[in-house]
């Protein structure tokens, strides 16, 4: 598609004006998952293993269905057989077959007609288990011996002789490795480990489900993408896309872990059983128990590198856990370890292993904290033992446009150098520190995704205009899609008014997932907007009486090309509109496409941490993102994402982890436990956002939500290594374990 | 189980409700009162989605029974602004770009305001303790500490 | 004639080679001369790839076109957060 990119001299993109949804979410009048109601609703409650692998051999629901008010009980037995691929592994995970696969593993689903009651009966539906052996961890789920989870399952891509845990083996590269580390002045290799960590969003699932005995139904629920949750419920259920219609609400986070379904199939199955609308609200255990965290590595890397700091070859080998389920984010994870470098010899291998853990989810740039960690610490160890500047070093082997990258292709126009040359001319770099304070830089790639999007804008008859976009709104995305339909059609950003359509009013849209809503989305109201002034051009001239090639669009309005077009005076978009009943009908847009010129983002970040010696606790002082957008569209939003990704980040390196104790089970299932960042943990972060436009968007955009989540890992280990004077392969960086690596320095 | 009459004011308004004793305030204020402004995040007082003030007093309302608020005065996000008059906390929010999800908003706002009703100038640092019980997970809290103390000026200066 | 490069883990459904040559115009009469050309990879096309043309990801454009100076990559299907 060729695309007439503009890039400058812009009147509304670049602002930063109120977005459209403020006053609804500072008045708490936003409706969100769990504030919907419906007449004669009942509350569903799941039962959950309390083993991390367990056969089911009984299911006694008659306790629960005797009590006054219970309406219906489900189990796998009210699902239909047969699925197969990725359909069976959701139908499996939301409601287990004939194994508990992880602690939290749904077995039973129960409807009443109050919550309290609802929680009650769960409790008197009896599950007779028998315990089988289980694993958690990755690298003993590979070993021999090991429980098999689902033996027979791996796909063609696993090697004969490895553990019937390890689902899909992947290999790929190129160039010659053993020349390249021959050619190294220095060659290092170590192993680092992530732990699972969870998207954390504040809002739990969600959803309000009405389904009739005729396959007919409706669902308002919170996700990320509900298009997928049309598709994924059906086939869980067996029922046709087209007669399950789903709204999104507004939704309180997701990262990642709002793109598939937990308890809207199971929603759906009680209210068909009872004949009512079933509302399903989890709780914060159940969250954490039972919906995706990310997956848990283990990860070798090595490189090359010469006394000048050219990187000669590199290795990465990834084990990763996606829990009981395959598609762990080998590939990206892979793909992600190296792309920020021109190495000329690079090999990857990874293994997706089964564990008996919740079925991890996508998590924000999947893949790529936990390779950028293992990666970019190396790095880093390697300036230290060559007294190098990491961030020199990294400039001088930094992909750019036509290095071919390490995961296959030449890199189009990209803008990692300018977020290095960014940061090594930030004040932040050359800034004193103090003693026990020490600053880490890393840099992070994720390569965005453009994705199934369908878009449809219509004129009112004021010449306002409604856009319909199937991207459910996270972050101000209504904001920066009125801009660009706002910048597109000459007319004020007031007069754009940005609704999130239902599965029943557009399209296929994929979810607001892989930095893609404000480049696929924002894309497709551009485009659909450019219809509406191609057809108003068409009614000008007609109105003219001068052919449509005479007649241009300018600031909102029609106008004469020059002056052999004619001498009329411009008509607005209004006075059109206002006519557009008797000059033709209603006028519309609607574009849709699966848009490929999604461009990757790179960051650069810088940390400054103080570590104490006597309790190990890492506080951060001072945190610098930069990072190419391609073009802002609303700046302030950018910024918070930058700022987002670099808190979540933070956590992950320094707090946040699964903690499973020997029974399998999950220990931290409350935010006490399992805690994120608070305000008084951070510091402000600064962001520098760096604009190298994407050719790919008519206005230069990058996705940027990803990206930010990954250079803070390794960031913050090589600060703590700076300041403390020592390595942590193993993530979290918590206080016990960094103090245990000062007391074993000595 | 016997249901009990609680008489209570909510937003300066007198509300009558019937409460389980096992119900929270926060299920009544949301499935009694319709009052859905107040979220639900964890259940166990560490999130802070469901912050309301009881008699002026900040609590997790999730913590609260909903038969504790007989008699009491109770204040949610829902009476901040003053009919179509955003409070400037509001406006600071959407001003900044304080929210991203809002999820988190409602309780952050109720925070913020408990507490420059009793420091009219904190310090970026008394703001990010006072508000270290309030989870937000898609700001990393920067703008909202920046509109909390941008609203405390204009409120001080009594633009 | 279109160079497509594969991933090496794919190398033993090709007989050793990590480029296929094929004669094709868009990327999808490119994953048909695939498959016909080695069949063993029917089942890795079919469970989803991408297709990466100079640079520009594809997912699942079939009517996308392709030349014989293309740079051409088959990749794994990535998926985001």
């Amino acid at each position: 598609m060729p695309l007439d990119t503009k890039t400058t001299g812009f009147k509304y993109i670049g602002t930063r004006p109120d977005r459209p949804d403020g006053i609804d979410k500072v008045t708490g009048k936003a409706r969100y998952g769990a504030d919907a109601y419906a007449p004669g609703m009942l509350h569903g409650v799941m039962v959950r293993s309390p083993h991390a692998h367990a056969k089911i051999k009984n299911i006694d629901a008659s306790k629960a269905l005797a009590l006054k008010g219970v309406k219906a009980v489900v189990t796998r037995a009210d699902f239909p057989t047969g699925l197969e691929g990725e359909d069976w592994n959701i139908q499996e995970n939301c409601m287990a077959g004939e194994v508990a696969l992880y602690d939290g593993h749904a077995v039973a689903a129960v409807a009443a007609t109050s919550l309290l009651l609802a929680r009650e009966a769960a409790k008197l539906i009896e599950v007779d288990y028998e315990v089988l052996p289980h694993v958690t961890d990755v690298d003993e789920a590979m070993k021999p011996g090991a429980p098999a989870i689902r033996a027979g399952a791996a796909d063609y891509s696993v090697p004969e002789g490895l553990h019937p845990n390890v689902m899909r083996y992947i290999e790929y590269g190129h160039g010659d490795l053993e020349a390249g580390f021959a050619a190294a002045d220095l060659v290092m290799e170590n192993t680092y480990k992530t732990e699972a960590t969870h998207q954390g969003y504040i809002e739990p699932h969600a959803c309000l489900a009405q389904l009739g005995a005729d396959g007919k139904g409706e669902m308002w629920v919170c996700t990320q993408g509900h298009w997928f949750v049309r598709r994924m419920s059906a086939a869980a259920l067996g029922i046709d896309v087209a007669n399950l219609r789903v709204t999104p609400s507004e939704i309180g986070g997701g990262f990642g872990g709002k793109t598939t379904v937990f308890i809207e199939p199971v929603a759906l199955a009680l209210s068909r059983k009872a004949g009512k609308p079933v509302k399903m609200v989890m709780t914060r255990s159940e969250v954490l128990r039972a919906t995706g965290p990310t997956s848990s590595s283990s990860i070798d890397v090595k490189m090359g590198m010469k006394k000048d700091g050219t990187m000669t070859a590199a290795k990465v080998t990834m084990r990763m856990q996606g829990g009981a389920f395959p598609m762990a984010p080998i590939d990206s994870a892979l793909d992600c370890a190296f792309s920020c470098y021109n190495i000329p010899a690079v090999h990857h291998e990874g293994y997706d292993v089964l564990a008996n853990r919740p079925k991890q989810a996508a998590y924000r740039a999947p893949g790529s904290p936990m390779a950028a960690f293992a990666t970019e610490s190396l790095v880093d160890e390697m300036c230290r033992a060559l007294k190098l500047d990491p961030l020199k070093t990294r400039l001088q082997n930094a992909s750019r446009e036509g290095t071919k990258a390490s995961f296959g292709p030449t890199f189009p126009r990209i803008g990692l150098v300018e977020t290095l040359e960014a940061a090594i001319a930030h004040p932040h770099y050359a800034a004193p520190l103090g003693p026990n304070q020490g600053r880490g830089v890393a840099s992070g790639y994720w390569m965005n995704w453009g994705g199934e999007t369908s878009v449809s804008a219509a004129l009112g008859e004021d010449g306002s205009v409604t856009v319909s976009v199937g991207t459910p709104d996270i972050g101000g995305s209504r904001a920066s899609m009125a801009l660009m339909a706002a910048e597109a059609l000459g007319i004020p950003y007031e007069n754009v008014r940005v609704n999130i359509a239902d599965t029943g009013s557009l399209g296929v849209n994929e979810p607001t997932h892989g930095s893609r809503a404000t480049y696929a989305s924002g894309l497709a109201t551009i485009e659909a907007v450019k219809q509406i002034s191609t057809k108003l051009c068409q009614r000008a001239a007609d109105k003219w009486g001068i052919p449509v090639e005479a007649v241009i669009w300018e600031d909102g309005s029609a106008k004469p090309s020059g002056p052999n077009a004619g001498e009329f005076p411009p008509l607005t978009i209004g006075e059109l509109a206002a006519e557009m009943g008797g000059t033709g009908g209603p006028i519309s847009g609607h574009f849709e496409a699966t848009p490929s010129g999604h461009g990757g983002s790179f960051g650069t970040h810088i940390v400054d941490v103080e570590v104490d010696p006597e309790t190990g606790y890492t506080s951060v002082l001072r945190y610098t993102v930069v990072q190419d957008a391609g073009k802002a569209i609303h700046p302030a939003y950018v910024e918070g994402q930058f700022q987002g990704g670099a808190a979540q980040g933070i956590g992950w390196a320094l707090n946040e982890e699964y903690i499973y104790g020997a029974d399998g089970r999950l220990q931290n299932t409350v935010f006490l436990d399992y805690r994120i960042p608070v305000a008084s943990d951070l510091p402000m972060i600064d962001t520098v956002i760096v604009e190298v436009p994407n050719p790919g968007h008519p206005y230069g955009v990058r996705g940027v939500g990803e990206t930010g989540i990954t250079p803070p890992l390794p960031a913050v280990a090589n600060a703590v290594h700076a300041a403390a004077g020592v390595r942590l392969r193993s993530l979290p960086m918590s206080p016990p374990r960094i103090l245990a690596a000062i007391k074993a320095k000595g | 189980m016997t249901q009990i009459h609680v008489t209570t004011t909510v937003n300066c308004d007198e509300v009558e409700f019937l409460a389980d004793p096992r119900e929270t305030l926060l299920d009544c204020l949301r499935d009694k009162l319709g009052m859905t402004g107040a979220k639900e995040g964890c259940g166990t007082g560490d999130c802070g989605a469901c912050s309301v003030t009881v008699d002026g007093r900040l609590v997790c309302s999730c913590l609260v029974l909903g038969v504790e608020a007989q008699g009491k005065t109770i204040e949610t996000v829902e009476g901040i602004a003053d009919g179509e008059k955003l409070h400037p906390l509001q406006r600071k929010f959407i001003q900044h770009a304080a929210l991203q999800c809002g999820i988190c908003t409602p309780g952050i706002l109720v925070a913020a305001k408990a507490l420059l009703a009793q420091n009219p100038d904190p310090t970026e640092e008394e703001v990010r303790y006072w508000l270290a019980g309030n989870l937000c997970r898609c700001t990393g809290y920067d703008k909202i500490i920046r509109a909390v103390l941008d609203a405390a000026v204009e409120m001080r200066e009594g633009v | 004639m279109v160079k497509v490069h594969l991933w090496s883990g794919l190398r033993r459904f090709t007989d050793g080679a990590d480029v296929v040559e094929v004669r094709a115009r868009t990327v999808g009469e490119m994953m048909k001369a695939l498959v016909e050309a080695h069949p063993g990879l029917e089942p890795v096309i079919k469970a989803g790839v991408s297709v990466s043309v100079d640079g520009k990801l594809i997912a699942r454009g079939l009517h996308e076109p392709v030349t014989d100076d293309s740079e051409v990559f088959l990749l794994r299907q990535l998926k985001g957060g």
